[in-house]
């Protein structure tokens, strides 16, 4: 394969305290559904990764997590800065991904196509981290579950469409499906699968 | 510490920390479910919170401020080990006040102070299984666990009323997280139990030994097992705490001689001394005071 030149930059510049930062940004995201957490750092992964969505695969993907990546993510940059920067195997196969990165502008498959996790291990389930327009401006979105006090409104632009409409039966399989990290630009919030989810009308 | 390059931050390397850091995303994702782990050896034997260790290595930064806490005390042998594990290895600020406190590592208590909003609430325990003394077989269990099978230890509680009337457990005493999963509250006493009900702080169990972590993400119901006819109940003490004279508090029981004396002290030992700075006395500390007067 040939080495693209944005596969060997725009990495952490410093890993272990990056990833760290990251993480803990992800992790209240993650109990606290509506939260919006910052990626402040300069990551800079090859268009059309966000710096958001790049940060998440720097932090959590290595060599034990095999990666999906949507159509419009799946570029010779993109491929070859996950490898270089993770180290982490590709997957064609949704069932197999622990992660699923997917941009808004092509479609997202089905998410009852990547893996569910078990009853016994609900927890081998994968992660999509989307990419959306904006994490504000869009529909208002009402959530209620663990991480929220009584509710909590988050308004992602560019969602797709059928992500909402499955996602009540993603939560009816509970303690089994997937959970959905959000992110635009250097923004990101977080839809853990206990997280219920209606329109708000406007 | 830069002369002594030889440890990563927070100790662990990094893969580590990323293996440790999606298991406690999904262990959040999925209330009071275990996720099983690659836990590690640690500096310290298992029984020594290795699994804690872990989680609060893995989630910690330089801006924290940790506490740890070793059945409510700041000052015992785990308490003060881990402590200064943590300044060694990761150059954190410690303290010993709850409000203070951005991770509270934990043996076997929760603060008496609510906690807050952005606090995480780091446990260390020893069985996570709340079923392994009833099945021993992980296998099992895990079934149990699958198929939401819970009635053995409603047979449990059940046994402990018909032998002693009342249910008997006192400590690690079995709830259930988001109306699902049965978990092991670890071997807080059930004192304890009410705080985690929808507790602003995050909740993070480590068990190094068993290899499993497991969440209780803010604002979660967290409910007690019990009967209608035999509702749980927290234990309660005849006597505010003998130095601060705190009620409603936990209270640890300290022999004073060989005559069958003995005091009832805050086992949180910063709420009791926040409490005496504040001058509030209890019935041991008062007499000697007007003495020293």
């Amino acid at each position: 394969m040939q080495i693209h030149e944005t596969s060997l930059t725009g990495g952490f510049t410093n890993p272990v305290l990056d990833s760290q930062n990251v993480f803990r940004t992800v992790m209240n995201c993650m109990a606290q559904p509506g939260t919006i957490g910052e990626v402040a750092m300069g990551v800079e992964p090859p268009a059309p990764l966000g710096a958001a969505a790049g940060a998440v695969m720097l932090t959590l993907c290595d060599h034990d997590t095999a990666v999906w990546l949507g159509p419009h993510l799946l570029t010779p940059g993109i491929t070859g800065w996950l490898g270089f920067h993770c180290g982490a195997p590709l997957t064609k196969e949704k069932t197999e991904a622990k992660f699923a990165f997917a941009h808004h502008k092509a479609p997202l498959p089905s998410l009852m196509s990547f893996a569910q996790g078990t009853l016994e291990y609900p927890d081998r389930s994968t992660t999509l981290v989307i990419e959306v327009e904006a994490l504000d401006g869009g529909p208002t979105l009402e959530l209620k579950g663990p991480g929220i006090r009584t509710t909590a409104l988050l308004s992602p632009k560019g969602l797709p469409e059928h992500v909402l409409k499955q996602w009540a039966k993603n939560g009816q399989i509970f303690p089994q499906g997937v959970d959905v990290i959000l992110t635009a630009g250097h923004r990101l919030a977080a839809l853990p699968r206990t997280c219920k989810i209606s329109l708000k009308e406007a | 510490m830069s002369e002594l390059a030889a440890y990563n931050f927070a100790y662990l390397d990094e893969q580590t920390k990323r293996m440790i850091r999606r298991a406690i995303l999904k262990a959040i994702a999925i209330p009071g479910y275990q996720v099983p782990f690659a836990s590690r050896e640690m500096p310290m034997p298992y029984g020594w919170g290795t699994g804690g260790v872990q989680v609060t290595a893995s989630i910690i930064g330089p801006d924290d401020v940790l506490k740890v806490i070793d059945q409510g005390a700041d000052d015992t042998t785990n308490a003060v080990s881990i402590r200064a594990f943590f300044q060694k290895v990761a150059e954190v600020a410690v303290t010993t006040h709850t409000g203070e406190a951005t991770i509270i590592q934990t043996r076997h208590r929760i603060p008496e102070e609510t906690l807050k909003e952005g606090q995480v609430l780091v446990y260390q325990v020893p069985i996570p299984e709340p079923l392994r003394f009833l099945e021993p077989r992980e296998t099992e269990t895990r079934k149990m666990h699958a198929l939401e099978e819970y009635g053995l230890m409603h047979v449990k509680l059940y046994e402990d009323i018909a032998r002693h009337g009342r249910i008997a457990t006192t400590y690690a005493y079995p709830v259930k997280v988001h109306g699902r999963y049965v978990m092991d509250p670890s071997p807080t006493p059930k004192f304890d139990n009410p705080k985690m009900h929808r507790s602003e702080a995050l909740q993070l169990f480590g068990a190094g030994r068993e290899k499993r972590i497991y969440a209780v993400p803010p604002h979660t119901d967290v409910v007690s097992l019990d009967f209608e006819d035999h509702p749980f109940e927290i234990q309660t003490f005849d006597k505010p705490c003998a130095l601060c004279g705190a009620n409603h508090v936990y209270l640890d029981e300290i022999v004073l001689d060989d005559g069958g004396k003995r005091m009832f002290v805050c086992s949180d030992t910063d709420f009791c001394e926040t409490r005496r700075a504040e001058g509030h006395t209890g019935e041991m500390l008062a007499p000697s005071q007007e003495a020293a007067e």
